[in-house]
């Protein structure tokens, strides 16, 4: 069972329940949306990375050579 | 500052590992509020996201700052459901076992007109490179006073038994 551990700062019980169905909905849509944001950090790193590669080959240089110059 | 930072309330999870931790019912009686979060979660991925009086929509925007121990990075959102790194990192399945991240909030004048602004400043635990150190600035744009404080893991986890999480109230008088 999904559940929320839940205190009230007004009479310090504590209570642990099922969550609300609105809860449930905020879970499933924050899940979907990280998946999402997740999905296109990845893509934007592969993109990057291709770019990254692609000039390397250009100037036909290596990595390491890169860094030196940039020391 | 020792006689202005008093706890409100504390939430521990048990055996059976939960999805949320709430504080409700705050009252308004201070100034600021402080969560100390220490906490590690079901999932491989994610951090710890705050969403505030229950309330999801599109009023949460935020900018995280972080290293991974190999990189500096950031990140920024806007128009989301939820504050995704309010609560900072979280240890995550794959990091070393029985380790749990270590987390300060700070959300000043919760019960003010203004839009809400939160200050997190998280570390997560990890013998290994990878080991994630997050300052995170985010954005409720609203203006009621903070009433409730519901903590989850954003990778769709659960968090697991001795995570804890604990609400202190601060006064400027």
């Amino acid at each position: 069972m999904t559940t929320a551990i839940e205190v009230n700062c007004a009479t310090g019980e504590v209570v642990e329940r099922p969550l609300t169905p609105e809860e449930l909905a905020q879970r499933e849509a924050d899940a979907a949306a990280f998946a999402a944001q997740k999905h296109e950090e990845e893509v934007a790193a592969a993109e990057a990375a291709a770019a990254k590669a692609a000039l390397l080959a250009k100037l036909g240089i290596t990595e390491d050579e890169a860094k030196l110059l940039l020391a | 500052m020792a006689n202005t930072f008093i706890k409100i309330a504390s939430v521990a999870v048990g055996a059976g590992g939960a999805a949320t931790m709430v504080f409700s019912s705050i009252p308004a009686t201070y100034t600021d509020l402080v969560v100390k979060v220490s906490a590690r979660s079901t999932s491989s991925s994610g951090d710890c996201q705050i969403v505030l009086n229950g309330s999801g929509g599109t009023a949460y925007s935020g900018k995280l700052l972080y290293g991974d121990g190999a990189g500096a990075l950031s990140a920024s959102n806007s128009g989301v459901a939820q504050m995704s790194w309010g609560a900072g990192a979280i240890n995550r399945s794959t990091t070393t076992s029985s380790t749990f991240c270590n987390t300060d909030v700070y959300i000043p004048n919760y019960t003010s007109s203004n839009f809400k602004s939160v200050s997190t400043d998280s570390v997560e635990e990890n013998n290994a490179t990878q080991a994630y150190s997050q300052l995170a600035g985010s954005l409720w744009a609203n203006s009621a006073a903070i009433t409730s404080i519901t903590l989850s893991p954003s990778g769709g986890g659960n968090f697991v038994q001795y995570s804890t999480a604990t609400l202190y109230g601060i006064k400027n008088s």
